[in-house]
């Protein structure tokens, strides 16, 4: 009943279309500015900040240096303790086994703690194929799944809501689904969340399998560790029989003390908290305590294809915080559907194209140029993902991959790239360029209608690509003699004026 | 010390005044200023389009240009990040370990104007004289790229005559971006219609950068709009002085609707020099 990414249109179409949403423009500065503000204050008290940043860094850079011998480790650990390990190295392989794990347990529902991995591998989709039910536990996921929606934020998939459409959401879809929602309901959040946890609760007593994901996989003891706020996770993890977790691959850190560095670094940058309210670890099955069939799905699913790039292999730190999504300008006006992913923001511009590869898919290839490269992501990303030089690479991945013979007719871009490279080759051309723009200016100077408030004559509205510039705003009309002109004329301004 | 202006091609072809300014300001504090005539761009453009190619023979440019000074000084923090951490990039791509070479003798010996002013020269008043009411905008790439801190705030804070007054949301971006501004025309202009906003919420007559490339973005929206605000580089903030601000026929332009863009309107800079020619012109 989630609706799906794909088919998404290219990054300008879609956010064009999210531009125009006032009640969406409202609800994320809203929310985007409390959440900013929050993070702010909790990250300002914590005197070794940066010292944190790096060693979250340091740590998973180690990881990924050695990810094989790490994860064939955790492996080994998870057996010892009573796991089942699953490698999975798509989405569809990744889906397959859980299918057949909730089949072979003859359930037709499954509860879910909030998970990416299961978001980015569509794995609700692949379950009711099969006639099995994902009840969605977190809050705003149930928001997005009641609502038919898709998740437009990586810690709150609903942030494009607000509380007047929630309680519309859950008066018109509670019922079809389970417990109603009372015909008293206000737009109060305690309201709203009690009537989510009525809701909930009957799921959570009846169901028999859970899904998770995990933010963490501790190789050395075999632990995965889950991080939330509500409650609906622990709920999850300790109440159903069966529990399987789908895990991406760089999520393994060695020891119990590298988590340290990660549990400071993850509840300030994401909800703004000191800590989270929940953390629950579970180490295989423990007799007589929580589920007693646990399995862990290790998913690849592009991880391994991101590994392989020098400059993009650090976003497979990534710890899913989302500091960067609030602190983006461009993410807090279009908010993350036109990102055409589960992983929107600056991440999802430098993540998907790194986890699916340039060059196949205009929508993929449009994420990295979702960007003004303004830098703040980098500056908030507690494991200093350098997002503005991956963009950056990315972007002359992209080109390279319409260079090759099979574009044989050049964009009209890579055209006037070719020709700035030629112009800029020399300052001689270069100078010659200007002399032409130095004659446009002066025809503008003649017959322009507006000036700029210093007096420069503005050009009227372009045609062609320019007028991506001058539908908006004003452009002054070239002057009539160029810096260098003036340089060469006054002898480098002796000979004044 | 040989210190060499690195104008931009943005400002050679498009702001002029510029340049002339970073010229005047300089020689007033007694350094004498070059300008390698076969300098061109840095090559961000193609970079950050992701034309790394195309940025090779610019960058080889570049490095050729700057060769042997000891100094270059750009009144723009964009293009010296550029230069700074960008042209190691392309070097790397050219697959040339002399280009590689002398990118790592020059990139270190680039400055944005307001470091080269408080950290080479040592300065922070630098004698200007600007009796107006500015806001601060600090460009992405000076902030973030490059970290030039405060460095603007105290030289405008030097400046007599002139009140600062602050920016709301000062350290977001404007939604230029170089190449994005056209390629995500809609997004660009949604946070630059933000920007404006703020602007014009100080009340101040301009608003002033160390990009002229963001200026242009900034003030074609305050312009489209009407606002009777206008944008300034620093650099003909710091250049103007009292004898530069000699009284002058105030310039106004019939076809500009507001009158209030003309109430703020300095009469103090090359800006209005340029406005009088461009009258002479009609």
């Amino acid at each position: 009943m989630t609706g799906t990414f794909v088919g998404m249109p290219p990054f300008p179409t879609a956010a064009r279309a999210a531009l125009a949403d006032t009640q969406l423009r409202a609800n994320l500065a809203h929310a985007t500015s409390t959440i900013r503000t929050k993070r702010a204050r909790v990250v300002a008290e914590v005197d070794d900040w940066e010292e944190l940043r790096l060693a979250g860094a340091a740590i998973k850079d180690n990881v990924l240096l050695n990810l094989d011998e790490h994860l064939l480790r955790l492996e080994e650990s998870l057996t010892a303790q009573g796991a089942t390990v699953h490698w999975a190295s798509d989405a569809a392989e990744a889906c397959a086994i859980v299918v057949e794990l909730a089949k072979r347990h003859g359930t037709d529902e499954v509860v879910k703690v909030k998970s990416m991995a299961t978001q980015e591998i569509d794995l609700n989709t692949a379950l009711e194929a099969e006639g099995i039910a994902a009840w969605e536990t977190d809050l705003a996921e149930l928001i997005v799944q009641l609502g038919d929606d898709l998740p437009s934020h990586i810690l709150v998939p609903a942030i494009h809501r607000n509380r007047a459409e929630i309680r519309e959401i859950f008066r018109r879809s509670m019922a079809s689904v389970g417990r109603a929602a009372p015909d008293d309901l206000s737009d109060e959040p305690a309201r709203l969340a009690e009537a989510a946890r009525l809701h909930l609760r009957e799921k959570f007593l009846r169901a028999k399998v859970a899904v998770s994901g995990a933010n963490f996989a501790v190789a050395d003891s075999g632990t995965l560790v889950v991080v939330e706020s509500e409650g609906n996770g622990r709920m999850c993890l300790t109440l159903p029989d069966v529990l399987i977790s789908v895990v991406g691959i760089e999520k393994v850190v060695p020891t119990w003390s590298d988590l340290d560095v990660f549990l400071q670094l993850l509840p300030r940058s994401s909800t703004g908290e000191r800590m989270n309210p929940y953390t629950s670890t579970w180490t295989g099955v423990t007799p007589g305590d929580g589920p007693q069939e646990v399995h862990v799905v290790l998913l690849d699913n592009g991880r391994t294809r991101a590994l392989a790039d020098d400059v993009g292999r650090q976003a497979l730190r990534c710890i899913r915080c989302s500091a960067c999504l609030n602190v983006c300008p461009v993410y807090e006006r279009t908010g993350g559907h036109a990102y055409g992913s589960v992983y929107p923001g600056p991440i999802g511009a430098i993540l998907n194209p790194l986890l699916r590869g340039v060059g196949v898919d205009e929508q993929v290839d449009s994420l990295p140029y979702a960007s003004s490269l303004c830098g703040a992501c980098f500056e908030a990303c507690p494991v200093r993902i350098d997002i503005p030089s991956v963009l950056v690479d990315l972007r002359a991945q992209v080109v390279d991959a319409h260079r090759a013979p099979m574009h044989r007719i050049p964009k009209p871009e890579a055209v006037a790239m070719k020709a700035a490279s030629f112009a800029f080759g020399t300052g001689g051309r270069l100078g010659a360029a200007e002399k032409a723009s130095g004659l446009v200016g002066r025809l503008v100077g003649r017959v322009a209608r507006r000036a700029t408030p210093d007096g420069r004559p503005l050009l009227g509205r372009l045609l062609g690509p320019g007028s991506a510039w001058t539908d908006a705003r004003d452009m002054p009309a070239p002057p009539a003699e160029s810096f260098r002109a003036w340089w060469k004329r006054t002898g480098g301004g002796h000979e004044q004026p | 010390m040989r210190v060499a202006l690195m104008v931009t091609c943005i400002n050679d072809a498009m702001f002029p005044d510029t340049g002339k300014a970073v010229v005047r300001l300089l020689t007033r504090l007694g350094v004498e200023v070059d300008f390698p005539s076969s300098q061109t761009c840095c090559g961000q453009p193609m970079v950050n389009t992701g034309y790394l190619d195309e940025a090779v023979p610019v960058v080889r440019n570049f490095v050729e240009s700057f060769a042997g000074y000891d100094a270059v000084v750009a009144p723009s923090g964009s293009c010296a990040g550029s230069a700074r951490h960008q042209h190691s990039i392309v070097a790397r791509r050219a697959g040339d370990p002399e280009l590689a070479a002398a990118v790592g003798q020059i990139s270190p010996k680039v400055y944005e104007l307001s470091e080269f002013l408080v950290d080479v020269l040592g300065v922070e008043d630098v004698g200007a004289y600007f009796p107006h009411t500015v806001t601060y905008h600090p460009t992405c790439h000076s902030l973030r790229m490059l970290g030039v801190g405060d460095r603007p705030t105290r030289l405008l804070r030097a400046v007599r005559g002139l009140r600062l007054v602050e920016l709301p949301n000062a350290e977001e971006c404007c939604g230029f971006g170089g190449t994005f501004a056209m390629k995500n025309a809609d997004t660009s202009v949604a946070m630059g219609s933000d920007k404006a906003r703020h602007v014009r919420e100080t009340g101040a007559e301009i608003v002033v950068a160390g990009d002229n490339s963001c200026l242009m973005h900034i003030g074609g929206l305050l312009s489209r709009q009407r606002s009777g605000v206008r944008v300034m580089h620093l650099a003909e903030i710091l250049a103007s002085t009292e004898s530069s601000a000699t009284p002058e026929e105030h310039p106004v332009d019939a076809a500009t609707t507001t009158t209030d863009s003309d109430i703020g309107v300095p009469n103090v800079t090359q800006g209005s020099r340029s406005a009088i020619q461009y009258r002479r012109n009609r």
